[in-house]
């Protein structure tokens, strides 16, 4: 399959910040992407290079098989994208605008505009002043979907949006995949990118650290259990897919593979479980625990 | 909770926050006053000078109705009062309705109010807080105005009452601005309503004070001026805008107490669901958001340009009134005059279509820094399309309004003298200004090119022309540091004949200005970080 965006040694600093530093990506042709990282890890930054609106200190970058720095505006007929923070002109309406951006990219589709207006349930009479934030995103969501284009480049498009319109979204994004296009898809949120992705990449500090397909990094979702029970959990360890136990005063607390939660709720609950509680990993305690030494390690190279 | 718990905390945070915005407000009101009365004050030293005056400027309709009733025009004061109350008086009342919609409409807008209504605040302290903090800057203002007179020698009384009619109009003005946050649910709609309240109160009481009727009662700067300062000395007036003030605070509270955080008692009308065809490129999209701002640029200019002729009868009668006058001038001295006025206007005309120009190239900046230009070129536009676009709605826009500067005083001139000719020669005139006013802008293109966190940088430049142009010989400024204005390189049309050389000159300037900012533009990060 060939490749839809290509990245290799990418390095771009602002002053003395290095955002990116020797960053590689690669999204095929028909896939979506997902682009995980904390926050200030480099995603909008390598977003804005794929765009052309940075220029990169060093790097080899292609989009489309062109080059977004020289060829910008002929790439950009062939992608949409929806920045992160979505800022409109505030006199212009919802509707205004979205044809505006699509008019600039060369064309829109009404019926499909029409179609994710009702989908987003937007009202496109307002002034973008009156919007809020999620609003406004869903303007730049809308103007980006009703364009049929090769390659979407969407920069954390959901963190304004409630969980039903989070379910459109998602919904939007099968179709794309269905029609077989490209989807770059950054967030901070695992969930998202989960359910969303065929393959990840995980930029921490300016370099993808982990890139594969979600079967491969499944290892990465695992939860986070503590609980308490009325008799000891002495062979909890002996339990498929748990690791990293830890007993304090008479909690235990460990991680769980998913695919193995429920072998660990049935060795659990004939204990009589007292107090539960569990959460699916922040991207950060992901990293510290995957990559932690290989962090540290990066980082003292770099401070070097 | 009484009604005013957490006035003090919200005043004190206020205040802390405008440490910067209010000083240069109020100093920089008190700094132009005081500078024009020493000027006016060193002009008119003489009792002839004074009847002069009183003669010709002073019952002029046109300087009447810009600057208000001429009360004691046999005297210095109430020349000084003549020539000072319109910048104090529109000064103080801007100030006023910024700092309060600044404190309220705005802060909504930007969602913090729900952040402080979610502290122990009552539901007006933040409009309180607001009115105190805009009613104690326009009292500052008045005595700033006050301690000016003083120091110009002027009696302690007379001073204070001045002083006191000009912080009237803040208050006055510090209600309006409240109510009007209430009334609409953004900032901009909120100043928008209050500024045509301040026009209309303007215009009611030009026609009131050119009539000589009792039109000018029902405006609120009638009322300030009506004090009549050296002549009639009454506080009374000032006890109409107490009233009204009052008025206008308890309309704020009732209109608070009915409208939702977040919402105007008004609710904005809904606008067109798709876009119009003009609004599809980057030139229709710069045109719909400059239009406006344009279409205010060129009604107030050709106000001032109209104003501005008109004077021009004045300055014949002066002539003519004046035979020592019209014995140094011989023959024609009237017209020599006047086209040597004429200069004047245009070129101040000129510096103020520079700040148009300015404020238009810099839109782009502001495109930028907003985040808005980002998505624009994520589309097929290239930098250079958006570029090009956008400066020749700058382009257009300039000569338009430099035109309609030079028609608006051609055609005043005409009707006030019966020579119609000169409305045409006028209006050619102005094209003079062109590409001076033009290369203003592409210093400021050029800035936008290279280093866009400077390009405000530029509005010196502005500033620089002004003084120079205005004051440049009063302050005896070396023609080699006035030379770097570039309107000091034009011929001073009509008084002067056209060559083409520094017109040629300062275009290529312009024109490498503004290939360099292309340049520069072309080869940076762009965005709002950049
Ligand atoms: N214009 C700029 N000037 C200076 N530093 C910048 C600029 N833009 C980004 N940075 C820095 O570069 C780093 C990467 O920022 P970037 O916006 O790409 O992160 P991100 O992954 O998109 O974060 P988030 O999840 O918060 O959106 C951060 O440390 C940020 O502070
Ligand atoms: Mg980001």
């Amino acid at each position: 399959m060939s490749a839809a965006i290509s990245v290799s040694g990418l390095v771009k600093t602002f002053g003395t910040t290095v955002a990116l530093d020797g960053l590689d990506l690669e999204v095929c042709t028909g896939e979506v992407h997902g682009f995980l990282g904390p926050n200030g890890s480099g995603k909008s930054t390598t977003i804005r290079i794929l765009l052309g609106l940075l220029k990169a200190d060093s790097g080899r970058v292609t989009l489309l098989d062109g080059d977004p720095w020289r060829q910008a505006a002929d790439l950009h007929r062939r992608l949409a994208y929806v920045p992160g923070e979505v800022a409109l002109w505030p006199n212009l309406t919802g509707g205004e605008v979205i044809d505006l951006l699509a008019r600039l990219r060369g064309g829109i589709d009404t019926r499909r505009r029409a179609e994710l207006l009702e989908r987003f349930d937007l009202d496109p009479t307002k002034r973008t002043r009156s919007y809020s934030k999620g609003n406004r995103q869903k303007v730049a969501l809308v103007a980006a979907l009703a364009s049929d284009v090769e390659l979407y480049l969407l920069d954390e498009p959901t963190s304004g949006l409630d969980p039903i319109m989070e379910a459109a979204f998602q919904h939007s994004i099968g179709e794309m995949r269905a029609r077989g296009r490209t989807v770059l898809l950054s967030s901070h949120i695992l969930a998202e990118a989960e359910a969303l992705s065929d393959r990840v990449s995980i930029i921490r500090a300016g370099r993808v650290v982990q890139s594969g397909t979600l079967r491969e990094l499944r290892h990465l979702t695992r939860t986070t259990v503590v609980v308490e029970t009325e008799r000891p959990m002495d062979r909890i360890g002996d339990v498929p897919g748990v690791a990293n136990i830890v007993h304090e005063d008479g909690r235990v607390a460990f991680d769980v593979d998913t695919d193995h939660l429920d072998d660990a709720m049935d060795y659990l609950t004939p204990l009589r479980i007292t107090s539960l509680v569990s959460h699916p990993p922040t991207l950060e305690e992901l990293f510290l625990r995957e990559f932690g030494d290989r962090v540290v390690a990066a980082e003292e190279e770099a401070a070097r | 909770m009484t009604a005013l718990a957490g006035v003090r905390p919200l005043l004190r945070f206020m205040l802390r926050r405008d440490r910067v915005y209010l000083p240069v407000w109020v100093l920089g009101i008190v700094a132009v006053t005081y500078a024009s009365l020493s000027a006016v004050r060193g002009l008119y030293d003489t009792p002839r000078a004074i009847a002069a005056y009183a003669s010709t400027v002073a019952a002029s309709p046109a300087s009447i109705a810009l600057a208000g009733p001429p009360f004691a025009m046999d005297q210095i004061g109430g020349i000084l009062i003549y020539e000072t109350s319109l910048t104090a008086l529109l000064g103080v009342a801007l100030m006023a309705v910024f700092t309060v919609v600044r404190h309220t409409r705005r802060e909504e807008d930007a969602g913090r109010v729900e952040l402080l209504g979610s502290t122990v605040v009552s539901p007006h302290a933040m409009i309180t807080a607001a009115v105190l903090v805009a009613s104690l800057a326009s009292l500052l203002v008045g005595l700033g105005v006050a301690v000016s007179f003083l120091v110009e020698q002027q009696p302690l009384e007379q001073s204070l009452l001045y002083g006191a009619s000009i912080a009237a109009l803040g208050v006055v003005f510090t209600g309006v601005g409240a109510a009007a946050a209430q009334l609409m649910s953004h900032g901009r709609g909120a100043i928008g309503v209050s500024l045509g309240v301040l026009a209309l109160a303007y215009g009611v009481r030009a026609i009131g004070d050119v009539g000589e009727s009792r039109l000018s009662w029902l405006s609120p700067m009638g009322w300030s001026q009506q004090v009549g300062v050296y002549e009639l000395d009454r506080w009374w007036p000032l006890g109409l805008s107490a009233l009204f003030t009052g008025g206008m605070f308890v309309l704020t509270v009732v209109l608070e107490s009915r409208r939702d955080l977040g919402s105007g008692v008004l609710t904005p009308r809904a606008g067109p669901a798709a876009a119009g065809p003009l609004l599809s490129g980057v030139v229709g999209l710069s045109w719909r958001l400059q239009r406006g701002a344009l279409l205010g640029w060129v009604v107030g200019v050709v106000a001032m340009a109209a104003l501005l002729g008109s004077f021009s009868e004045s300055i014949e009668d002066m002539v003519a009134e004046n035979p020592a006058l019209s014995d140094v001038f011989a023959a024609g001295a009237a017209e020599t005059l006047v086209d040597a006025y004429m200069a004047i206007s245009l070129l101040l005309l000129g510096i103020g279509a520079a700040g148009f120009a300015v404020s238009s190239a810099l839109r782009m900046r502001s495109e930028e820094s907003s985040g808005r230009l980002e998505p624009v070129l994520a589309t097929g536009v290239s930098r250079g399309r958006w570029f090009a676009g956008n400066l020749l709605v700058t382009l257009v826009g300039t000569v338009v309004l430099v035109v309609s500067g030079g028609l608006g005083l051609g055609l005043s001139y005409a009707v006030t003298s019966g020579l119609p000719a000169k409305a045409w020669e006028l209006t050619r005139a102005s094209l003079v200004y062109l590409p001076a006013v033009l290369l203003v802008a592409a210093v400021g293109v050029l800035l936008f090119g290279w280093v866009p966190r400077l390009v405000a940088v530029v509005w010196a430049l502005v500033a620089f022309a002004f003084v120079v142009a205005w004051l440049g010989e009063l302050l005896e400024i070396p023609a080699r540091v006035a030379d770097l204005s570039p309107f000091s390189h034009l011929p001073a049309v009509p008084t002067e004949a056209v060559t083409a050389g520094p017109l040629v000159l300062l275009s290529l300037v312009t024109l490498v200005a503004l290939a360099g900012g292309w340049l520069g533009f072309h080869r940076r990060d762009v965005g709002a970080g950049a």
